[in-house]
């Protein structure tokens, strides 16, 4: 596949909002992933009003961290979920998520175009694996995905071939350790 | 870093991912994925899962001037240049140093007999976390478990009728779990360790010492 082939170059709108603070390259975004994001946190039982506000502190803290975000490292719908998942967390169940360990791989400034196209790519056949997923189990995974299960609930496995986005991610941690070391 | 052999499960992780588990498992979570960069590349591939169902899912439509007055907000934002990262100290991983207020020597312990000692982290009340210091050679009380207990070993090392675990390596055990972890002669073993159940003793003083202790 070629890079213009895709639709839209989502990751090259959200470095030009963290270059050039590009308030035309937010408005894309935020038409794209605002409503998203307000559609996934009713789903999660956030009311319409309590959705759009939480949409809206997303989508501001999309700008604010834009200089975090590494293209060669998750798409940007990966990076809008996790977002919304922790503001989710905050207004709905006012429980605290500790993270993982920062590691010191800050975003390149240039980052490398292939391997972002690759993230790019595998984020997209992950859409399509999901989208061809038998009814019953994709319901489970949204279910799961939306806080509509405990975690004793949740399925063991996803049933998603997640293997080439694992082992891209390991090479990366990999390379990270050795430049380290 | 140290070989892990024993990693977290998919769907201990998957629930992380979703934001699902009790405060007490994602302090474990996170401590075992700070240390862990197998379980880290698992975890970047289910926030993709939720990438993906972001994107195909329903979208709701926002207000009409939701765009305006998110950009009026923008305005009074700063961009963030620089992480004000936690900090690890020790054998502690960030996560858990940011609990405890810093390394090994910050943890206020308290005595359970025998040189076994522990500190309870605070938490919501779905699920504890607390610290277990056990020295070289002593066992920790034989237990049954009503819900699930996750133990992650920070130093040092502990045994099982189930294996060996070491250092970075999660142990994972449910209700129909009977063990008895002794930890291995040598470097005390300190070990992080959630539940969402009060543990049950089943050697009689720690059993008396329950209510007193918070376990």
């Amino acid at each position: 596949m070629q890079a213009d082939e895709i639709e839209t170059d989502w990751a090259a709108l959200v470095l030009r909002v963290r270059d050039h603070q590009d308030r035309a390259a937010f408005a894309a975004l935020f038409r794209h992933f605002a409503p998203r994001v307000k559609a996934f946190l009713m789903k999660s039982g956030a009311d319409a009003t309590l959705a759009e506000e939480c949409a809206q502190d997303v989508m501001a803290t999309l700008w604010q961290k834009a200089a975090l975000f590494d293209p060669s490292r998750a798409s940007v719908a990966t990076w809008v979920f996790t977002i919304a998942r922790n503001r989710r967390i905050d207004a709905l169940r006012k429980a605290r998520r500790p993270e993982p360990e920062d590691l010191p791989w800050g975003p390149e400034p240039e980052p490398d175009q292939a391997e972002a196209l690759e993230v790019q790519q595998d984020t997209e056949r992950l859409g399509v694996a999901l989208a061809q997923l038998p009814e019953k189990q994709r319901a489970l995974i949204e279910r799961a995905f939306y806080g509509d299960l405990s975690h004793s609930e949740i399925a063991a496995e996803t049933g998603l071939p997640l293997g080439t986005i694992k082992s891209r991610i390991r090479l990366a941690l990999e390379r990270l350790r050795q430049q380290m070391s | 870093m140290t070989t892990i052999r024993h990693h977290l499960s998919e769907q201990l992780l998957t629930a992380y991912a979703a934001g699902e588990l009790p405060e007490a498992f994602n302090l474990v979570v996170a401590t075992h994925v700070s240390l862990c960069d197998d379980c880290r590349a698992r975890l970047g591939s289910l926030d993709a899962v939720g990438g993906a169902l972001l994107e195909q899912g329903d979208a709701m439509p926002m207000s009409e001037d939701s765009l305006a007055a998110c950009l009026d907000r923008i305005d009074g934002l700063s961009q963030a240049t620089a992480r004000s990262p936690m900090r690890r100290h020790g054998i502690f991983p960030a996560p858990l140093a940011d609990y405890v207020g810093g390394g090994v020597s910050k943890v206020k312990w308290r005595n359970l007999g025998m040189g076994v000692k522990q500190a309870i982290l605070p938490t919501a009340k779905d699920a504890s976390a607390r610290l277990l210091y056990i020295p070289g050679g002593q066992a920790v009380p034989d237990h049954g478990h009503r819900g699930l207990e996750l133990t992650l070993v920070l130093q040092g090392a502990f045994r099982d009728e189930t294996d060996r675990f070491g250092p970075g390596d999660i142990e994972i055990a449910d209700e129909e779990m009977q063990h008895t972890p002794v930890a291995e002669h040598g470097e005390v073993c300190i070990c992080l360790a959630a539940t969402d159940a009060p543990l049950k003793f089943n050697a009689i003083i720690p059993r008396l010492a329950q209510p007193f202790l918070r376990i």
